[in-house]
């Protein structure tokens, strides 16, 4: 059996650890709560936004645009979100195992928002095209444009012919899901089907052209500022939850610890008792 | 025309701007001001800075648009607006001195034209609003 200052020593370093994570969860749990409800207030801009994209889409036929078309270039483009910080669970190597589980190849570019990220995907040998890990601290709205724009320039030079978007849904404090979304080009077969008279055909002014120019973009930008609140109020539910379940399993061994301890001590004491009589005896 | 109203939704960002039943309304689009009366032809259509008015059976509501697209269906209409704010809610001064700075930058003919236009039809419109309160 180990000694009692072992034990003594052990359990006063589990107890510091349950302190940390207990400290934690409370700070993941307020970051939490501040997130959602940010997820939250964007949610009927985005859920209408898909709505509308869902509708013209339906209703615009024979419209050549490049949004729209399937390129012959496969090459793909992928916006990975991740933390910038660990202990979340399996927060990050979700989005990591969907990324290599996918139909992505070494070379395709990865967009990367999170250094824990580009830490599991460097190492696996993917290539990061770019790094904006500074982002997910506090997402802006501009941020998205940003990462649209630049997206967009190389979709029209032909650098990439696919953009896809992996990111975690938030779902509930227990539940977030590792999602992966085609951005571009957008295919009606993507979106829910609509039941739309055919003969009520979508006008556009000025041109379908134009108006998908800007539509297309506001409509990329709005996905990535969603999957950024998403993301991070997953990042900090899974932190959450990560740490409750530390601070118990330490609460557990505290527990075990405690036991040991006071064994220890009783057997110490026990056998003290017996050396003590046994003196006694000898000397009568 | 009592029985003719459409269903029209604004919503910003950050918020749902406005939801109602309305027999009239008129923004400012690239293609010029344009105004809608229910059952209008399925358009969809790219808004830019200008004044939103809005008849419901309240009377006459109006507001600054700024950006954003619009989805008109034959009973309802989706804004989905970038920015957009209510009268009372802009800042007179700071939309003064946009204007100014707009100004300066159009002047300045390195700097970014289509951003500086834009800047300054933004607070135009703020401005213009601001004053019929």
């Amino acid at each position: 059996m180990a000694s009692m200052r072992d034990i003594k020593r052990r359990k006063e370093s589990v107890q510091s650890t349950q302190q940390i994570t207990k400290a934690m969860k409370l700070v993941a749990t307020v970051k939490l709560q501040k997130a959602r409800g940010k997820a939250e207030s964007n949610k009927p801009y985005f859920n209408m936004l898909y709505e509308t994209i869902c509708s013209i889409l339906a209703m615009t036929k024979n419209v050549n645009h490049r949004y729209l078309q399937e390129t012959d270039n496969s090459k793909k483009a992928v916006i990975v979100i991740t933390s910038n910080r660990g202990l979340a669970g399996g927060y990050n190597s979700n989005i990591v195992k969907l990324i290599t589980g996918g139909d992505f190849s070494k070379e395709d570019y990865i967009y990367a928002v999170g250094k824990k990220g580009i830490e599991g995907l460097a190492r696996k040998g993917y290539n990061i095209h770019k790094d904006y890990s500074e982002v997910i601290n506090s997402p802006l709205f501009s941020d998205a444009t940003q990462i649209t724009k630049e997206l967009l320039t190389q979709y029209s030079m032909g650098e990439i012919g696919e953009i896809y978007i992996a990111y975690t849904n938030f779902k509930n404090t227990v539940t977030q899901e590792p999602k992966l979304v085609k951005l571009l080009p957008l295919s009606e077969d993507d979106f829910e089907e609509r039941e739309v008279d055919d003969k009520l055909l979508m006008n556009f002014e000025p041109t379908p052209e134009e108006v998908l120019d800007l539509v297309v973009p506001k409509y990329m930008s709005n996905i990535i500022f969603g999957a950024f609140l998403e993301s991070v109020a997953s990042e900090n539910g899974a932190r959450m939850q990560a740490m409750d379940s530390a601070t118990n399993n330490a609460e557990d061994m505290i527990g075990s610890l405690s036991l040991k301890y006071n064994r220890a001590r009783q057997s110490a004491i026990t056998q003290e008792l017996t050396e003590i009589i046994a003196g006694a005896d000898a000397i009568s | 025309m009592a029985d003719k109203s459409m269903e029209v939704k604004i919503i910003a960002p950050d918020r749902v701007f406005y939801e109602g039943q309305v027999s009239f309304i008129e923004f400012n689009t690239t293609e010029g001001i344009m105004g809608i009366y229910p059952r209008h032809i399925p358009t969809t259509v790219v808004i830019s800075p200008g004044v939103l008015k809005v008849v419901d059976s309240e009377g006459e509501k109006i507001a600054a648009l700024h950006s954003g697209f619009a989805e008109i269906l034959g009973d309802s209409i989706t804004i989905l607006a970038e920015s957009v704010e209510w009268p009372d809610e802009i800042d007179e001064k700071r939309a003064e001195e946009a204007r100014v700075r707009a100004e300066r930058r159009i002047k300045d003919s390195s700097q970014d034209l289509n951003r500086a236009e834009l800047a300054l039809k933004r607070s135009l419109v703020r401005m213009q609003l601001s004053k019929r309160v």
